[in-house]
C-alpha cells in the first residue's frame, strides 16, 4: 500500500502546533483567575460520557485528543499527534504521538492509552452516547455486538505510534478524533474511580481538577506540566453552579463574576444588548445551528415539490427573527454560515407570498389545504410556530399547531406517516463537529429516513446521497477544498428539492467581564462554549 | 405517659404506609411521562443499539410493576439509585445538600417568629387602631406575595442597589439573611395573624382581669401573664412549617443560588432526572411526616387538654 505523507498544503497549517496561540503565548502572561456561572450542576467530566454544552468545553480543558481545532476557528490541527500518514486509499491513518506529554498523575501518555480510551468509549458497557461516531473503525461492529473487548482497527505500533484501520474511507475521521469521545484517559485512574471517574477526572489537559463541591462549585487549576508552553493563561477557573441566569447577570454587572455560562437571560436581552456600556463586553458570533421546518415528502401534499417551494417562499423569516429579539440571522440553506461549505452566493427562496400562492395554484391547490405543524412546547417555539402558521394562512395553507413535549415531537418525526410539518426549534440540529457531513447523513440523507431517525422530511434522493458518499470518501487532504465544493453543491441541490424551509441560524452572544482579555473569536469559538478556556486571559495579571 | 409509646408506634406505622403510597404515586407519574430516559441519556447522536443497551442496563425495558419492585427493594437497603444525568449516587447528592436546606429552614423559622410574634402582639394590643390595621394588611401581603417575586425584589433592593448582602450564594451568615427572610415573610404573615387572635383570646380571660385588678402594669400583664399562654398554640404549629417550607425552598433556593435539596429538585425536574426526583420527593415527604408528627406530639405538652389517641 502506497503511503502518502500528509500533503504540503495541508501540513502547512496542520503540522504547526496551533499557530494562533503561539503569538498569544509570547505576549500574554499567565496568571489570574475567573469565575464562570451556571444554573445547573456539572453533570460529569468523563470524556466518554459528557455530552452537554456545559461540560463539553470543560472536558476539552482537562483532556487532549489526537486532533483539535485552532482556537476560535473550525480549522483542524494536530494536538497529541506530531505527524500523521494517511494511506492513499484513505483506509489507514498512522499517527506519531508527541513525546513527554504527561497525565495529571505524572505518567507519560502513550499509544496504549489512545487505544484504551477509544475502546472504552465504544465498549457497550461504558454506555457512551458517542460510541456511534467510531463506526468507521474496523472491528466496530464486533465490539458493539459484544463479541470482543478490543477494536481490531486500532494497533499500537510502538509506544508513540498508533495506527487506525478503517472499514470505509471517511473524510470526517480526523474530526471524529477531535471530539471529546476520543479524548485520552489513563486506565489506572478509570479503574480506580470506576463509575465516579467523571467526578475525579484525570487527563493531560491544560487544567487539572482541583475541587468539586456538589451543588456549589467546580475549580480548575492550571496544569504546570502542560505540554504546550505558555498555556493555559489562567491560574484558576471557578465554575459556580446553581446560579439563576438573571442573578448571574446582576453579579456580572457588579463585577463579581466573569462569564455567564448560560448566556444573557432572554428577558433582559434587549436591555443589556442595547446598553452602550456593554458594547465591549458582548461578543456576537455564529453557531453551528440551523432552525428549519421539515416537510414530510411521504405525506400529501408535500410529495409535490412546488408545494414545498411555496412554503419556503411564504415564511417571513425576518419576522421570526424579530420574535426572538434578533438572536438569530435568517437562513436560506441547511448549512449555517459558520460551517465550511456554506454558499455565500446562494440567495435561496425570497419571501414572496404572491409567488408562493401562484406556485400553490400551479400545484393544484389554489384553495390551499389543511395540514399540521408540530412544534416543541417550550418558549419561544410555540410563538414561532404561530408566526409560521400565520404566514402559511396568508397563502391559503391552514396549519393546525401541535405543540408537544420534545420527545413526543421527536417520536412523531421518526414515523413516516405522522408529522406533515415540524418546526425544529428546541430539537434543531447542532453540529457535533464543524464538517458539512455532520449536517447531512442523519437529517437529510437516506440513512436518516428510517423509523426513529432524524430525517423528519423523510427525503431520500439517491443521486444526492451518492454525491455525499463520494464527498466523504475524499480522504486525501490535498482534495479538501474540492470535497467542500462537492458538499456545497449537495446542499444547494437539496434546496432545489426543498424538503426543508430553513428559517434561521441562531447567533451566540457571550457576555464577559471587563477584566477578561483575548481575541473576540475565542469568546464565540465554534467548538468551545461559552469561551475557549485555555486561551482567555486576565487583564489584571498583565 | 404509657399512651405515648403506643401512639408513636401507631404513627410510625402510618408514616410507613404513607411513604409507600408516595413512592407508588410518584413512580406512576414519572412512568407516565412522555420522556424516554434512555433516549435522553443517549443523546441525539446515539444509535438505536446504544439506546436499547442503556434501556436494558437501567432496567427500563421491564414492565412497570417489576421496575417498581426493583426500586422498592433497593430503597429498603437505603439505595436511592444513581442519577441519570449527574451520574452520581442520589443519596450522596441529597446528603451533600441537606445541611444547606436545614440551615435555611432554621433561618426561616427564626425569621418568621421574629417577625410574626411581635407583630401579632402589637396588633392585639392596639386592636382596631392604625397599627393593627397596618399589620394585618402587611401580613396579608406577606402571605399572598409569590416567593419568586419577593426573593427577586429583596435581592435587587438589598443586594444589588444597597449592596448590604451578597447577591445569592452560600457560606456566611450574610448569605443566609435574604433567603431566610423571603421564606420567613410568608410564615411571618401567618404567625402575626395567629398570634393576634391567640393573644386576644387570652386577654379576654378572667385571670387577666384579675391581674389587672391587682394593679399589674400593662407590660407585666403582657409578658408574664398573657404571652406565656398565648404563645403555646403557636409553638405547636412550627412542626407544620417544615412541611410548608418544602415547597418554598424549591423556589427560594433557585433564586438565591442556595445549594439545598430544593434547587436539586428543580434542576432534576427540568432535566427529567427521574432518580433524583424520586429521591427528593421521598425526603420531602419524610420532612412533612416528621414535622406533622412533632406538631402532634408537642401539642399535649403545651396544652394538657389535648390528648393523644
Amino acid at each position: 500500500m502506497k503511503k502518502l505523507l500528509a500533503a504540503l498544503t495541508f501540513s502547512a497549517f496542520l503540522l504547526a502546533p496551533v499557530p494562533g496561540t503561539v503569538t498569544l503565548a509570547d505576549d500574554i502572561k499567565q496568571g489570574g483567575s475567573m469565575i464562570v456561572t451556571y444554573k445547573d450542576d456539572v453533570s460529569t467530566l468523563d470524556p466518554a460520557i459528557g455530552y452537554d454544552w456545559q461540560n463539553w468545553s470543560m472536558i476539552k480543558s482537562l483532556f487532549n485528543g489526537i486532533m483539535d481545532y485552532k482556537p476560535g476557528t473550525t480549522e483542524l490541527v494536530m494536538d497529541l499527534a506530531e505527524s500523521m500518514d494517511i494511506a492513499s486509499d484513505g483506509l489507514t491513518y498512522e499517527f506519531k504521538l508527541r513525546k513527554g506529554v504527561k497525565f495529571h498523575n505524572g505518567r507519560e501518555l502513550t499509544a496504549d492509552d489512545v487505544k484504551y480510551s477509544i475502546e472504552r468509549t465504544v465498549n457497550p458497557k461504558t454506555l457512551s452516547p458517542g460510541a456511534g461516531f467510531f463506526g468507521m473503525i474496523a472491528g466496530f461492529d464486533d465490539m458493539t455486538a459484544g463479541k470482543t473487548e478490543t477494536l481490531s482497527g486500532i494497533t499500537v505500533v510502538d509506544p508513540h505510534t498508533v495506527k487506525f484501520t478503517l472499514s470505509r474511507p471517511d473524510a470526517t475521521f480526523l474530526h471524529v478524533l477531535a471530539i471529546n469521545f476520543a479524548f485520552v484517559v489513563p486506565k489506572e485512574a478509570v479503574d480506580k474511580w470506576g463509575t465516579d471517574f467523571g467526578k475525579h477526572p484525570v487527563g493531560s489537559g491544560a487544567y487539572t481538577m482541583d475541587e468539586w463541591t456538589l451543588g456549589q462549585r467546580v475549580v480548575f487549576k492550571r496544569n504546570p506540566d502542560y505540554y504546550r508552553a505558555g498555556l493555559p493563561k489562567m491560574d484558576q477557573i471557578t465554575f459556580e453552579v446553581g446560579q439563576e441566569p438573571l442573578v448571574a447577570l446582576l453579579r456580572l454587572q457588579r463585577g463579581e463574576v466573569d462569564i455567564l455560562g448560560d448566556g444573557i437571560p432572554p428577558a433582559k436581552f434587549l436591555e443589556v444588548k442595547n446598553d452602550p456600556a456593554n458594547a465591549n463586553l458582548i461578543v456576537e458570533g455564529g453557531q453551528l445551528h440551523t432552525g428549519y421546518v421539515t416537510m414530510n415528502v411521504k405525506m400529501k401534499p408535500f410529495d409535490n415539490k412546488k408545494v414545498r417551494q411555496a412554503v419556503n417562499m411564504a415564511i417571513n423569516k425576518d419576522r421570526v427573527v424579530r420574535i426572538i429579539n434578533g438572536r438569530a440571522v435568517p437562513a436560506n440553506q441547511p448549512l449555517p454560515p459558520a460551517m465550511p461549505g456554506y454558499d455565500t452566493s446562494y440567495k435561496g427562496y425570497a419571501f414572496d407570498p404572491a409567488k408562493a400562492k401562484a406556485l400553490l395554484a400551479e400545484a393544484g391547490f389554489a384553495d390551499g389545504f389543511d395540514t399540521e405543524l408540530y412544534a416543541m412546547n417550550t418558549d419561544p417555539n410555540p410563538r414561532i410556530a404561530q408566526a409560521i402558521q400565520q404566514d402559511l394562512a396568508a397563502i391559503g395553507i391552514r396549519a393546525e399547531i401541535k405543540s408537544l413535549a420534545q420527545s413526543t415531537v421527536i417520536d412523531a418525526g421518526g414515523k413516516a406517516d405522522q408529522a406533515p410539518m415540524i418546526w425544529s426549534g428546541g430539537m434543531a440540529w447542532i453540529a457535533d463537529f464543524p464538517d458539512p457531513s455532520n449536517f447531512y447523513g442523519p437529517i437529510l440523507g437516506c440513512g436518516g429516513a428510517v423509523p426513529g431517525g432524524w430525517n423528519w422530511a423523510w427525503y431520500c434522493n439517491q443521486d444526492i446521497d451518492g454525491n455525499a458518499t463520494k464527498a466523504d470518501g475524499m480522504t486525501d487532504p490535498a482534495k479538501a477544498a474540492e470535497r467542500i465544493d462537492l458538499w456545497r453543491s449537495v446542499f444547494i441541490d437539496i434546496m432545489d428539492e426543498a424538503p426543508w424551509a430553513p428559517v434561521f441560524n441562531e447567533q451566540r452572544f457571550t457576555m464577559h467581564s471587563e477584566r477578561l482579555g483575548g481575541p473576540d473569536a475565542i469568546f464565540v469559538d465554534p467548538v468551545h462554549i461559552p469561551v475557549h478556556y485555555d486561551t482567555v486571559y486576565a487583564k489584571d495579571a498583565q | 405517659m404509657k399512651g405515648l409509646g403506643v401512639y408513636v408506634l401507631k404513627r410510625i406505622g402510618q408514616a410507613l404506609l404513607i411513604m409507600i403510597g408516595i413512592t407508588l404515586i410518584t413512580f406512576i407519574l414519572l412512568y407516565l411521562l412522555p420522556a424516554d430516559p434512555a433516549r435522553q441519556i443517549a443523546g441525539r447522536s446515539a444509535t438505536a443499539e446504544t439506546v436499547e443497551n442503556i434501556r436494558r442496563q437501567l432496567g427500563l425495558h421491564l414492565p412497570f410493576y417489576e421496575q417498581y419492585l426493583r426500586y422498592l427493594s433497593s430503597l429498603v437497603q437505603g439505595d436511592l439509585g444513581r442519577s441519570y444525568i449527574q451520574k452520581t449516587e442520589v443519596t450522596e447528592l441529597i446528603l451533600s445538600r441537606l445541611p444547606a436546606t436545614l440551615l435555611l429552614m432554621a433561618g426561616a423559622i427564626s425569621c418568621e417568629l421574629l417577625i410574626g410574634l411581635p407583630a401579632g402582639i402589637l396588633a392585639a394590643v392596639k386592636r382596631g387602631k392604625f397599627a393593627d390595621n397596618a399589620i394585618m394588611i402587611l401580613s396579608f401581603v406577606g402571605v399572598s406575595a409569590p416567593q419568586f417575586v419577593v426573593g427577586i425584589l429583596l435581592l435587587y433592593v438589598f443586594a444589588v442597589q444597597f449592596g448590604w448582602f451578597p447577591i445569592g450564594g452560600y457560606g456566611t451568615a450574610a448569605h443566609l439573611v435574604l433567603p431566610a427572610l423571603t421564606l420567613g415573610l410568608l410564615g411571618g404573615g401567618w404567625y402575626s395573624r395567629m398570634m393576634r387572635s391567640s393573644m386576644l383570646d387570652v386577654l379576654r380571660q378572667d385571670y387577666i382581669r384579675t391581674a389587672r385588678a391587682k394593679g399589674a402594669g400593662q407590660m407585666r400583664i403582657l409578658t408574664v401573664h398573657a404571652l406565656r399562654n398565648a404563645i403555646l398554640p403557636i409553638i405547636a404549629m412550627i412542626g407544620l412549617d417544615v412541611g410548608i417550607f418544602m415547597s418554598g425552598v424549591v423556589v427560594v433556593e433557585s433564586v438565591f443560588g442556595w445549594p439545598g435539596i430544593g434547587q436539586l429538585a428543580w434542576q432534576a425536574i427540568q432535566r427529567v432526572d427521574i432518580p433524583i426526583i424520586m429521591g427528593v420527593t421521598l425526603v420531602a415527604a419524610c420532612f412533612i411526616v416528621v414535622g406533622n408528627f412533632l406538631a402532634d406530639v408537642i401539642a399535649p405538652f403545651v396544652d394538657p387538654r389535648i390528648e393523644l389517641k
